[in-house]
């Protein structure tokens, strides 16, 4: 215990309690155990996802994010991709 | 017609036995016609938490394979006229019984007793698809630590599944003291996280191991806080509501210095 927490402990101060560490652990293990997909799983359909949009745009792979959230019992796939350039489509042109 | 309930849990050793010997303990004292069914085959042990281990001639295996009635197997409590133990067997292995011979089982225990309390094996194999074929209701019984409450997620999301529907949650072994340390997570914390409605909370209580050692479940000591605990939600079982157990911890004196210094 370092002496932060320590002192935190002792104004009984809660942010540093173990529990508040199991909860966020858990909730953030659950969300994938619920979706019953792993993070190499996530992963792949990351890059997938990088595969097929780079078809008709540019986009900022690094600050592209893809992720799970939950709320209750429900689970949806947040992606948060920034298009930096978008492709000419030369099927309109005919 | 009675009602089957099964005790589970995903994780072992969160205290699915010692649930169903206070189950249905409890739910006998309260005049109840009960049986204990104990399915964790080659591991058994619900007979010894009820203390019933030297009366075993037979067992469920014999019963669903035809080798005894149903009657022979059943051990009758001594103590309580009216609770029953069906014994898991202990030479074979899960195999030895399929989720069809549970759910005929379930149905003849159903017609001659008001209870069946099913004490489901640890695992999400073979021994949990058995233990929950033929039940009604669903107990998910787990700790206030990572693994139990991770475990019993799996299980509730399992039990959904084969259509047991609302499963009631039992938190045990809860320690006040490391939860006011905010060192264990609380009841509130676990609902939170699982989502499901809570049937009782358990304090961790030496009681506990000495009425094991005995072979008497702690609901019969009125002296001991989880016999209280397991007194309470069996009576919420039954449909009564009936409060939360207090498991407030006194004041200490760190805590009377917080206050006289004003931080709380």
């Amino acid at each position: 215990m370092s002496l932060l927490e320590f002192v935190n402990r002792m104004l009984g101060k809660e942010s540093t309690s173990s529990k508040n560490i199991a909860k966020e652990r858990l909730r953030l293990v659950l969300v994938h155990d619920r979706a019953s997909i792993s993070p190499q799983m996530l992963n792949k359909l990351k890059e997938d996802l990088i595969k097929v949009i780079s078809n008709y745009m540019d986009i900022d792979e690094d600050s592209m994010e893809v992720n799970l959230s939950q709320d209750d019992r429900e689970v949806a796939l947040v992606a948060n991709i920034p298009v930096m350039k978008m492709k000419r489509d030369y099927s309109a042109k005919g | 017609m009675g009602e089957v309930i099964v005790v589970t849990s995903g994780k072992g050793g969160v205290g699915k036995t010692t649930t169903s010997a206070n189950l249905g303990t409890g739910l006998a004292v309260a005049g109840h016609k009960v049986v204990l069914v104990d399915t964790d085959i080659g591991l058994r042990n619900l007979d010894v938490v009820m203390g019933l281990e030297n009366r075993i001639v037979y067992d469920i295996v014999d019963v669903t394979s035809g080798n005894c009635r149903l009657r022979q197997a059943l051990i009758k409590d001594k103590r309580f006229e009216n609770l029953f133990l069906l014994p898991a067997a202990q030479t074979k292995d899960k195999n030895a019984v399929t989720p069809e011979q549970m759910r005929e089982l379930a149905a003849e225990l159903k017609q001659e007793f008001d209870y069946a309390i099913i004490d489901c094996p640890a695992g999400i194999e073979q021994g949990f698809k058995n233990a929950i074929a033929g039940a009604d209701r669903a107990v998910v019984v787990t700790t206030p630590e990572m693994s139990a409450v991770r475990d019993a997620d799996r299980i509730i999301g399992l039990l959904e599944a084969a259509e047991l529907s609302n499963p009631k949650l039992i938190i045990n072994r809860i320690r006040p003291q490391m939860v006011k340390r905010g060192d264990m997570m609380d009841m509130a914390d676990i609902l939170d996280i699982l989502a499901i409605e809570l049937l009782g909370v358990v304090p961790e209580d030496e009681s506990i191991i000495i009425s094991t050692n005995k072979g008497e479940p702690a609901v019969m000591d009125h002296n001991a806080k989880a016999g209280e605990a397991y007194r309470r939600i069996t009576r919420r079982i039954r449909g009564e509501q009936v409060a939360l157990m207090n498991l407030d911890v006194p004041e200490g004196l760190m805590d009377k210095l917080r206050k006289l210094v004003g931080l709380r």
